[in-house]
């Protein structure tokens, strides 16, 4: 027998002895990020950047195949007991020698994951993580001369970058409201001191917002650089149309952090995209009627939010609790009780 | 279904106005779910797996009579948390807010014989839809027993003290069969019907899995105990059912609990729909390790309130909860376990013998309103 047949006969009998656990679930206890593991990561600390923006440095467990600079990473925190997931940029170098990636998160208003990460997070708490993804990445060949174009937060995938590969020729264009709400400022200002960087930091509480028609007094030569931009939807947008209208779009590559807002209203259109039904729903009527309505087949019991026998993905959108009017928001791993729950807004149901 | 209804004294007003109150202390709480009852689950979880790992580690030299006294005691408790304070209430969704995969009602899987699919639906749905409603509500009696005057007595109701008995040794064999309605399925017809034939091969390949484990596989691997080990498992079982049973008879067949004619639901409000609860439930007092053991079923008025608030949870809601009971000069049965069990075992010896029919009936609660 090979020895990889031997392992999985090994493995099925040590089922065997922890049914209807699995094994993992009592090595968890001891090794959480073993390799074999679902993947997590583990805080080691946390370092304050500016007033409102930390950096969080996390073991990951020992599947973590590493990233590309650039890419995010999705994480998953328990936030009041409830988990939730957020994608960050991760800002530490591929090579960093003691294996820890970190990521660089700014709490926005009503963020409830950011605030936990910059202001609650301890170390020593476990994480769940995803394997990094993402496509704002670096080319293999060098080109001769780069531009970063960032606002606000949008500088921490290129931050992952500037610490990873130098180049000969770069050229950075970031904004931030003010001086101390640039992250990573001093780093900034050290590879502009050792010229391996140059820099045109805006502060728009004072200078205003950057106009990218007016982008060629601060950098001549644009056109002729491979762009990196992440910022706001604003300046995105209007990059995009500046590089297009210049015939040269193939040399911006962007990232946009924030997908599309969840409008929550009262009702709207209900997709079953298993079954590729839509029908419009009111505000009032429980998604489970809905769905039979339109002729789903929607599992159920006792119709009152009891007994848990209707829980179904949703997949995108919002639905409102008919009982509390508690609104939930699609995300992966949320599962509604289609009994008591009413579309707030357009939403998909998988079923 | 007793002579006097011990809620006729309220109005069909005081009743929704009770219903607002309890679906007040229920919003409370979920308001305030959070890190701390996360945390509790998590510890809860985590302890009884290590306390299972050391059990089971101690009883492969269980041929030493000491290591198999700890090693039984240690596994008892440990299957008695798994089933009660994990997984009966992370079955019922309690814990489903926090968004953990691993403690979420779709995916958690106990240990036992009857699959939790297949428990969810006949506890989940219709033991707590229909508590305590005869003909609905087949967690009365089980379908082997008369647990009220009204019902038609029958010579084979003579022998239920020992069904009852046998159902508490085995009670996991019971509530795998009773999942499966075997009674009802048994007909030949029913027993070739493909979906009951999906069910009863699911709680096959469970038992298959459980026994495989807890009488084959253990006992094997701790060699030369290999007998002791498997007596170990077996007590430990043995156990775990008569703790349950014993608790959960507590819950609806104590002397004092009313039952509900299936004609009295009709049209049932929400309010109404509490009341019942209330009226169909019974709790144990004690310690907080008495609780703790019961899963918080100690707290069933409570849970069958709020079946899918947190168990943690139940303490703190049974003293507004109680207050309510007060208020609207309800009888709040409770009282220690023993009592509470004696009282339950009374019952099933006094209604295996035939009783007069009694003359008064309870009046329908519920409006005679045709079912849409
Ligand atoms: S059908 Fe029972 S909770 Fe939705």
């Amino acid at each position: 027998m090979t020895s990889a047949a031997l392992r999985s006969r090994a493995w099925k009998l040590l089922e065997m002895v922890t049914t209807p656990l699995l094994p993992s679930d009592y090595l968890d206890l001891i090794s959480p990020l073993r390799a074999g593991a679902d993947l997590r990561g583990r805080i080691e600390a946390v370092h304050p950047e500016t007033g409102d923006a930390a950096t969080i440095v996390i073991r990951p467990g020992r599947g973590w195949r590493g990233h590309t600079a650039g890419q995010y990473v999705r994480i998953g925190v328990d936030v009041d007991g409830v988990r939730l997931w957020r994608a960050y940029s991760v800002t530490s170098p591929t090579n960093r020698q003691d294996g820890r990636v970190t990521i660089t998160v700014k709490a926005i208003p009503d963020g409830k994951v950011s605030n936990h990460l910059v202001r609650k997070a301890k170390p020593g708490t476990l994480i769940q993580l995803d394997q990094p993804t993402g496509d704002f990445v670096l080319p293999q060949a060098n080109p001769a001369k780069v531009l970063y174009l960032t606002a606000g937060s949008g500088i921490t995938p290129v931050m992952g970058m500037l610490r990873d590969v130098e180049f000969d020729d770069v050229v950075m264009v970031h904004s931030a409201p003010q001086p101390q709400d640039v992250i990573f400022r001093n780093e900034l200002h050290d590879l502009v001191a050792d010229k391996k960087l140059r820099l045109t930091e805006l502060h728009t509480d004072t200078d205003g917002m950057l106009d990218i028609a007016h982008l060629a007094e601060l950098v001549p030569d644009w056109a002729e650089r491979e762009t990196w931009a992440c910022g706001p939807a604003g300046l995105l947008d209007a990059a995009e149309e500046h590089w297009t209208e210049h015939g040269v779009q193939e040399r911006l590559h962007t990232e946009r952090f924030r997908p599309g807002i969840v409008v929550t209203g009262d009702g709207g259109e209900v997709t079953f995209s298993a079954t590729g039904k839509t029908v419009h729903a009111d505000g009032a009527t429980p998604l489970l009627d809905i769905g039979e309505e339109a002729g789903v087949l929607m599992p159920s019991g006792c119709r009152m939010g009891i007994c848990f026998g209707c829980v179904t993905p949703l997949k995108s959108g919002a639905v409102r609790d008919l009982r509390t009017g508690e609104i939930t928001e699609a995300e992966p791993g949320v599962l509604i009780q289609t009994c008591v729950s009413a579309a707030a807004g357009p939403c998909d149901i998988e079923r | 279904m007793t002579a006097i209804d011990p809620t006729a004294h309220l109005t069909a007003e005081q009743i929704e106005e009770l219903g607002r109150e309890l679906d007040a202390i229920r919003d409370e709480v979920i308001a305030g779910r959070g890190e701390k009852d996360a945390a509790y689950i998590r510890k809860v979880i985590s302890a009884q797996r290590k306390l299972e790992l050391v059990s089971r580690g101690v009883l492969l030299f269980s041929i030493f009579p000491p290591a198999w006294l700890l090693g039984t005691a240690g596994l008892s408790v440990a299957k008695i948390m798994d089933n009660m304070e994990i997984g009966h209430n992370i079955l019922h969704g309690q814990w489903d807010w926090m968004r953990d995969p691993k403690i979420h009602s779709t995916t958690w899987e106990w240990d036992h014989v009857s699959p939790s699919e297949q428990w969810k639906h006949s506890h989940n749905e219709l033991h707590h839809t229909y508590t305590n409603v005869i003909g609905k509500d087949n967690d009365l009696g089980y379908g082997i027993m008369r647990v009220d005057e009204d019902q038609k007595w029958h010579p084979f109701h003579l022998g239920q003290p020992l069904w009852n008995f046998l159902n508490a040794c085995f009670f996991e064999y019971g509530i795998a069969a009773y999942d499966l309605e075997l009674g009802k399925n048994l007909h030949k017809r029913r027993r070739k019907s493909p979906e009951f034939r999906a069910r009863a091969k699911a709680v096959g390949r469970k038992i298959r899995k459980q026994v495989l484990k807890d009488y084959v596989i253990h006992p094997l691997l701790s060699g030369p105990s290999f007998l002791p080990t498997l007596a170990a498992t077996f007590t430990a079982n043995l156990v775990r059912n008569i703790w349950t049973h014993s608790v959960i008879m507590c819950g609806h067949f104590p002397e004092g609990v009313q039952v509900f004619e299936r004609r009295s639901i009709k049209g049932e409000t929400r309010g109404q729909w509490y009341l019942r609860q209330m009226m169909g439930s019974a709790n144990i007092s004690g310690s907080k390790a008495m609780h703790f053991m019961t899963g918080n079923l100690s707290h069933q008025i409570e849970h069958h309130l709020f079946p899918d608030l947190p168990s943690n949870r139940y303490a703190e809601v049974a003293v507004k909860v109680r207050a309510l009971f007060e208020k609207y000069e309800l009888e709040y049965v409770t009282g220690p376990l023993p009592k509470q069990v004696f009282s339950a075992w009374h019952k099933v010896f006094r209604l295996s013998l035939p009783n007069k029919e009694p003359k008064v009936k309870t009046p329908d609660r519920g409006q005679e309103v045709v079912a849409a």
